[in-house]
C-alpha cells in the first residue's frame, strides 16, 4: 500500500457534497479525498450513493450543496476551457459497459479519438490498434459488442477509456456479473494497467477481498455519508461494528476464485489453533507465491488467474486431509498453516506439492498461454514457497514475514520454443 | 380545486416542454454548423431520405390515383373534367403532398429516431458519449435535424411528382380523359407560389417532426409514465402521436399564413 502524505494535496476532493433526488438525500455532506496515482475503492450498501457519487466527478450529475475540487480548485466554478481541459483527463468506465452497439470494436475505441482530437485517419488507426493488441482484443477488432463475452466486452470499454491516455479513470463495478476467475482477470487488468499507463483509479467493487489485494484507499459509504476512509488494514482494525459486519457479509467464507478460506474464516481457524494446538504441539506454515505481474505480462490475465485459481484449488486437495488449511492473503500469495506438523515435515509437503504442481498444474498452463503467445514462443513460471515454524506468540502477519524471508523457488516450468516442456 | 389544480398542472407541464423542446432545437440548430458534421448528417440523409423514399413514393402514387378516380367523378358532373389536372396537382402540391410526406416520414424514421435515441439514453450510451466530452446534442440530434430539414422537401417533391402521375395513370389511361389537357392543366394551373409554399410547409414540418421525435427519445429516462425499455416505447408513442397532430395544426396556421 502506497503511503500518503497528509500534506499532500488530493486530485479530487469532496467537501460538504450534498445531493437529492426528489426528497431522497443520496449523499449527505460528503467528504473525502481522492488521491494521485492510487487505486481508490469506493464501496457500500446499494443505493449509498456510490455511483451517483462518480458521475459528481465527472459531471454527469452536478451537487445541490458543496464543492468538488480538483488539485485544489473548485470544479463549480472553472471556465470552459478549464472545464473541458479537466473532462479530459478524466474516463469513466460504466457498470454495463455503454459501448455504442451499433459498431464495432475498432470503431468503438477509435470513437473519442475522432470526436475529439485532430489526429488524422491514420494517426487513430495506430493509436486505436495498439490498445485494442494492448487488451488482447485483436481477433475481435472488426466484432460488434453483441459478439462478444462478457470479459471481452469489459475490455473494449477499458480500451475505449484507456485510448485518450487519461489522468482518472472512473470505474463503476466493473466486475458486476462476471465469474470468480473474470473478476479477478478484470481487477488484475486495472491494477496491470493502472501501473503500466500510471493513471488514478476510482472504482466501485464489491468484490472483497479481491479488491482490497489492488486499492490503495477504501472509502466506505455509509448512510449518505463516509462510514471510513483509510486503506484496508485500518478497515479491519477498526472495528466499527456496523462496517466490520458490513465487509464480512461481503467477504463470506470462502474466496471464490480459489476455494481457500477467507481471510476472515482463515483468521477464525488459526486463533481456534491458537487456543489449543500451539501451546502443546508443533505447527507450521508455509507461504506459496507466483509472480502475478510477471505472468500477466507473459501469459496475460487469463492464464494468470488459471494458475492462482489451481494453485488454491491443489493446496486445498493436498493439504486438507492432513487438517492443514489456507487463504489467500494477497493476489498472488496462499498462506498454509499445518498443525501437528514442524517446519521439516512441512518442507517435504511443500516439495510434494511443488512436484505435483509442476506436472499437473504448470504443463497445462501451455494450452492457455498459446492463445496470448502463439505457438512457438516460451516462457517461464516459478512457484515460490517459504516455511518456517509457528510460535504461540505469533499472528497471522508475523507468520507471513517470517515465511516470506524464508522464500525459493520450488518448481520451475520451463517450456521450450517448441512448445514442450523443458 | 382540484380540477383547477390539474388543469394548471398539465398547463405548466405543456409550457415547461415547450420551452425545453425549444432550447433543445436551438442548441441542436446551432451545431449544425459545427465541423465534423458533414458526414453524420449524409448518413442521416440517407436514413431518413433515401430509404424513406420508395414508401413516400408509393403513398404518392396511390393518393394521386385516388384523387384521380374521386375528381374525375365529382368534375364529370359539373362537366368539367379537364380541370382534372389543375385539381390533383393544387391538391398535392398545396396540402396532401406535405401533409402525407411528413406523416409517412413521422412513421417511418421518426418512430426509428424517438426508438433509436430512447435506447441510447437507456442503455447509458449518452451518458458515455458525454463522458468522451463529445455533446451528445450535436453528435445525435443535429444531424438528423438537418436530415429532416434536406429530406422532406425532396421527399415532397417525389410525392408530388408520382402523385401527378397517379392521377395521370387514373383520369386519363383507365378513365380517358384527354393526355395533352390533365399535363396542359397541371402546368397553366400551378404557380410558383403554391410549390414554394409546399416546401416551406415540407420545411416546417420537418424542424417539428424532428425536433418532438428526437426530444420524446432523448429525455425518455425522465417519463413519469415508465421506466426502461417502457418508456422507449412510450417515447416512440408520443413522438409519432404528437408529431402527427402538430403537422395538421400546422398545416393549418402555415396555410392561414399564406393564403
Amino acid at each position: 500500500m502506497k503511503e500518503t502524505s497528509l500534506e499532500t494535496t488530493p486530485l479530487i476532493e469532496f467537501k460538504n457534497v450534498t445531493k437529492s433526488f426528489g426528497d431522497k438525500i443520496v449523499l449527505d455532506n460528503v467528504n473525502l479525498k481522492i488521491y494521485e496515482n492510487q487505486i481508490t475503492t469506493i464501496i457500500g450498501k446499494s443505493g449509498t450513493g456510490k455511483s451517483v457519487l462518480l458521475k459528481h466527478i465527472i459531471g454527469l450529475l452536478k451537487p445541490d450543496r458543496g464543492t468538488i475540487l480538483f488539485e485544489g480548485n473548485p470544479v463549480g466554478k472553472m471556465k470552459k476551457k478549464e472545464w473541458e481541459q479537466y473532462r479530459s483527463k478524466i474516463s469513466f468506465l460504466f457498470q454495463n459497459n455503454a459501448l455504442m452497439d451499433s459498431m464495432t470494436v475498432f470503431d468503438n475505441v477509435a470513437f473519442p479519438l475522432k470526436h475529439t482530437t485532430n489526429l488524422s485517419k491514420n494517426e487513430i488507426a495506430e493509436k486505436v490498434l495498439k490498445r485494442i493488441e494492448d487488451l488482447e482484443l485483436t481477433d475481435a477488432t472488426d466484432k460488434y459488442p453483441s459478439e462478444l463475452s462478457g470479459g471481452m466486452q469489459k475490455r473494449v470499454a477499458l480500451a475505449r477509456a484507456l485510448v485518450t491516455d487519461p489522468k482518472i479513470v472512473l470505474f463503476d463495478e466493473p466486475t458486476t456479473g462476471q465469474d470468480p476467475i473474470r473478476k479477478n482477470m478484470i481487477l488484475s487488468m486495472i491494477a496491470h494497467y493502472r501501473k503500466k499507463f500510471g493513471f488514478t483509479a476510482v472504482m466501485i467493487s464489491h468484490d472483497i477481498p479481491d479488491v482490497f489485494f489492488i486499492s490503495d484507499r477504501i472509502i466506505i459509504l455509509w448512510e449518505g455519508g463516509v462510514g471510513f476512509e483509510g486503506n484496508y488494514e485500518q478497515a479491519v482494525s477498526k472495528k466499527l461494528p456496523l462496517i466490520d459486519e458490513f465487509l464480512r457479509s461481503l467477504e463470506g467464507f470462502e474466496d471464490e476464485l480459489t476455494g481457500l478460506l477467507s481471510r476472515e474464516a482463515f483468521r477464525v481457524h488459526y486463533s481456534a489453533l491458537l487456543g489449543g494446538a500451539v501451546s502443546t504441539a508443533k505447527v507450521s506454515a508455509a507461504l506459496f507465491s507466483v509472480h502475478l505481474s510477471i505472468l500477466n505480462d507473459v501469459l496475460g490475465p487469463q492464464a494468470s488467474m488459471e494458475i492462482i485459481r489451481m494453485l488454491g484449488e491443489y493446496a486445498n486437495k493436498s493439504f486438507n486431509p492432513i487438517g492443514g488449511f489456507s487463504a489467500r492473503y494477497s493476489r498472488d500469495e496462499i498462506l498454509t498453516v499445518f498443525p501437528h506438523t514442524d517446519a521439516k515435515e512441512a518442507e517435504q509437503l511443500v516439495l510434494g506439492f511443488a512436484e505435483e504442481m509442476k506436472s499437473k498444474v504448470l504443463a497445462t498452463i501451455q494450452n492457455l498461454a498459446a492463445n496470448n503467445l502463439g505457438i512457438g514462443n516460451c516462457f517461464d513460471i516459478y512457484l515460490h514457497a517459504g516455511v518456517t515454524d509457528v510460535l504461540a506468540k505469533d499472528d497471522i502477519n508475523q507468520i507471513i514475514k517470517k515465511a516470506r524471508a524464508n522464500h525459493k523457488v520450488v518448481a520451475t516450468y520451463r517450456c521450450d520454443p517448441g512448445g514442450g516442456e523443458q | 380545486m382540484q380540477p383547477f389544480a390539474l388543469i394548471g398542472k398539465i398547463t405548466m407541464d405543456f409550457v415547461n416542454n415547450l420551452g425545453a423542446m425549444a432550447i433543445f432545437f436551438s442548441l441542436a440548430f446551432i451545431n449544425i454548423f459545427r465541423r465534423k458534421q458533414v458526414r453524420e448528417i449524409i448518413n442521416q440523409v440517407y436514413y431518413i431520405g433515401a430509404t424513406s423514399s420508395l414508401i413516400v413514393m408509393l403513398v404518392g402514387l396511390f393518393t394521386g390515383m385516388v384523387l384521380g378516380l374521386q375528381l374525375f367523378y365529382t368534375l364529370v358532373k359539373f362537366g368539367s373534367v379537364g380541370a382534372l389536372g389543375s385539381a390533383v396537382s393544387l391538391s398535392l402540391i398545396r396540402e396532401l403532398g406535405p401533409v402525407l410526406t411528413a406523416i409517412m416520414i413521422t412513421a417511418r424514421a421518426g418512430s426509428g429516431m424517438a426508438a433509436e435515441i430512447g435506447i441510447l439514453r437507456i442503455s447509458e450510451q449518452i451518458d458515455a458519449i458525454y463522458t468522451m466530452r463529445i455533446d451528445p446534442v450535436r453528435y445525435l440530434i443535429s444531424p438528423r435535424i438537418a436530415a429532416s430539414i434536406i429530406s422532406f422537401p425532396l421527399l415532397t417533391a417525389f410525392f408530388d411528382l408520382v402523385g401527378i402521375l397517379g392521377g395521370y395513370a387514373t383520369g386519363v389511361l383507365l378513365l380517358g380523359t384527354n393526355a395533352g389537357t390533365y399535363f396542359y392543366r397541371v402546368q397553366s394551373s400551378l404557380d410558383m407560389v403554391d410549390i414554394r409554399g409546399g416546401f416551406i410547409k415540407s420545411i416546417v414540418f420537418a424542424v417539428i417532426v424532428s425536433c418532438i421525435c428526437c426530444f420524446q427519445g432523448y429525455f425518455c429516462h425522465m417519463r413519469t409514465d415508465g421506466y426502461g425499455s417502457k418508456s422507449v416505447g412510450l417515447a416512440t408513442i408520443s413522438a409519432v402521436v404528437l408529431s402527427c397532430i402538430m403537422i395538421l395544426i400546422a398545416d393549418y396556421v402555415v396555410t392561414s399564413f399564406l393564403m
